[in-house]
């Protein structure tokens, strides 16, 4: 009982305990994320080539990117490219969800087949679909072909290229959306459905009246999580266009551009410009996001 | 029709969209595969074949022989295991503590480790390149394994993970005089292995397939990882497919296989992850 009668000792060897636990997470957080976050502020302000030292320059990199065609080429891309993969990627995940949803057998199997793209390295899914596209040889322009159809040279027409990537993506994230609104359909409680049945509410009353309603909190989560990822996309754009493709341009995202200012072209200063930049886009849109959901998200 | 008829139709519509959904969903990997299966000269066949004319095995050897593949992979695992137990040991520790210990300063600090989830990745790239220089970490095994310990979801997903656990068996021990290591090690741990298990997952997934991070901050041949390697691969190869689709798929192939194990638990984690919002 020795220790009822000292809680201020008590106290203190919980707290030294406390303190080592978190000690290095925060200390590795701190030195990896932390300090690199605010330094990426101060570089926005600075000319600097990665060597030497950063020479302060105001608002020059901001003013400069303004004016600078490729950034405000891959800001419209990146903007288009999420306008068309969120909705389209959300749209099919609803519908896949609600199928999985019903109680039918083979539904490990079929989650297990819609969850593969998203498990899969983005490079391999990136070379598996530059050759589906392949003008000439080609899967998908086979199948069009003898359907009669139009066969656009995807990746290398600069009307289809950022449609092309957006496909793709779509592809890889409608599982994992999927899964998300699927925990949320099952927690909505069957006395809501009993009661519908029992003023003999349809399908789609049902579904527009219930299930969707009471799905908004998921489809809230995933909607901001989709945005986020959005505005970051790199991986497929590297793979797919490859770094010579002459239409690059077409498909050139913020983050690819960060990419080749800071990395190929050893503009750094410049570079974390773009990415403050990006940053504060993702916060507005995120805190637009999070302050409309009282609009339209029902928490039950 | 009675409703049990209906209810049965209604069924197989449900099986024929799915299935054809999945079929959609699995194509690119059946062609992946068979692909990777064909002569050179077999993949540039019009109209294209959905099967190899003949089974070239080879292909396989032959990536093994053309790059590194070998050393990428034993990069790329190496990596991915150092940061996942790093991680379960480090988060778990760190989340212990959030859930169950008092000390001051305990909800700033947490708040401060939440700020870095909102921070996107690009925004540290740079700074990161330039302290991982002065470290002279660049090129080496640190670089790809040490910042990706720290993780502050990881953290995050555990803490809250812990706060839904019982506090009787907590306060049993304290009472019997456990010390507070082993109340976590005894206690917390074995009471959240699927959580452990889903952030193990999620860390397994995100260094196996990570490209953006190698790709700024190694540099020479022995430091690739699987993704780099068969990045590079294409442009050295920028025509031979069926090369390509067998390093494609000796890459992805291990991380399915895991999925299809442990997809209960990916499936919990993600649907945790989806709770938290």
């Amino acid at each position: 009982m020795k220790q009822r009668r000292n809680p201020s000792k008590l106290s203190i060897r919980e707290a030294a305990w406390g303190y080592l636990f978190i000690l290095p997470v925060v200390l590795g957080l701190a030195i990896f994320y932390m300090v690199p976050s605010a330094a990426s502020l101060f570089l926005s302000f600075t000319a600097w080539d990665g060597m030497s030292s950063p020479v302060f320059n105001g608002i020059d990199n901001f003013a400069q990117l303004a004016a600078d065609g490729k950034f405000t080429r891959s800001l419209l891309n990146t903007l288009l490219y999420t306008i068309a993969t969120v909705p389209l990627s959300i749209a099919f995940a609803v519908i896949l969800a609600v199928l999985l949803n019903q109680k039918i057998k083979g539904m490990v199997l079929y989650r297990t087949l819609y969850f593969i793209p998203v498990i899969t390295m983005p490079i391999a899914v990136g070379m598996v679909w530059k050759w589906l596209y392949n003008s000439e040889f080609g899967l998908i322009n086979f199948v069009l072909g003898t359907l009669h159809l139009p066969q656009p040279n995807w990746l290398f027409d600069e009307k289809f290229a950022l449609f092309s990537i957006v496909i793709v993506s779509v592809w890889t994230s409608i599982g994992y959306n999927a899964v998300i609104l699927l925990s949320g359909l099952q927690g909505i409680s069957a006395s809501y459905y009993e009661a519908a049945s029992l003023d003999g509410a349809g399908t789609l009353y049902r579904f527009f009246r219930i299930t969707l309603p009471l799905l908004t909190p998921s489809l809230f989560f995933v909607l901001v999580m989709s945005f986020i990822n959005s505005f970051q996309v790199f991986d497929l754009v590297f793979i797919m266009m490859g770094q010579q493709s002459s239409l690059l341009d077409s498909t050139r995202t913020v983050v690819y551009n960060i990419w080749e200012d800071g990395f190929k072209y050893f503009n750094m200063g410049y570079a974390s410009a773009q990415a403050f930049i990006l940053f504060i886009i993702i916060l507005v849109i995120t805190a637009f996001q999070m302050y409309f959901q009282k609009r339209w998200v029902h928490y039950q | 029709m009675t409703s049990s008829a209906s209810n049965k139709a209604s069924r197989i519509a449900v099986h024929i969209l799915l299935i054809a959904g999945a079929v959609l969903m699995i194509m690119p990997f059946l062609w992946m595969l068979s692909t990777s299966f064909k002569s050179f000269a077999d993949s540039m066949k019009v109209p294209p074949a959905l099967f190899p004319a003949e089974w070239h095995f080879e292909n396989y050897s032959k990536v093994l022989e053309t790059i590194d593949f070998a050393r990428y992979y034993g990069n790329t695992l190496l990596i991915t295991v150092s940061r996942t137990a790093g991680q379960l040991l480090l988060c778990s520790l760190a989340a212990y503590s959030f859930a169950s210990l008092k000390f001051p300063g305990k909800n700033i600090i947490f708040l401060a480790m939440l700020a870095v989830l909102m921070v996107p990745s690009q925004v540290v790239m740079i700074p990161s390149f330039v302290i991982m220089r002065e470290l002279d970490w660049l090129d080496t095994f640190y670089v790809l394994i040490i910042p990706g310990i720290f993780s502050a979801f990881g953290t995050f997903l555990l803490r809250q993970f812990f706060m839904t656990l019982p506090k009787d068996l907590e306060e049993a021990a304290k009472i019997d005089g456990c010390s507070y290591f082993r109340i976590y090690w005894n206690i917390y741990l074995p009471l959240s292995k699927s959580a452990l298990v889903s952030l193990a997952i999620f860390t397994i997934l995100a260094s196996w397939n990570e490209l953006l991070w190698p790709l700024i901050m190694t540099s020479s041949e022995d430091m690739r990882v699987l993704s780099i390697g068969i990045s590079t691969f294409q442009g050295q190869h920028s025509t031979d497919y069926p090369l390509l689709m067998a390093g494609a798929v000796m890459a992805t192939l291990p991380i399915i296989i895991l999925f299809i194990f442990l997809q209960r638990y990916f499936i919990e984690g993600i649907a945790m992850n989806g709770i938290k919002a």
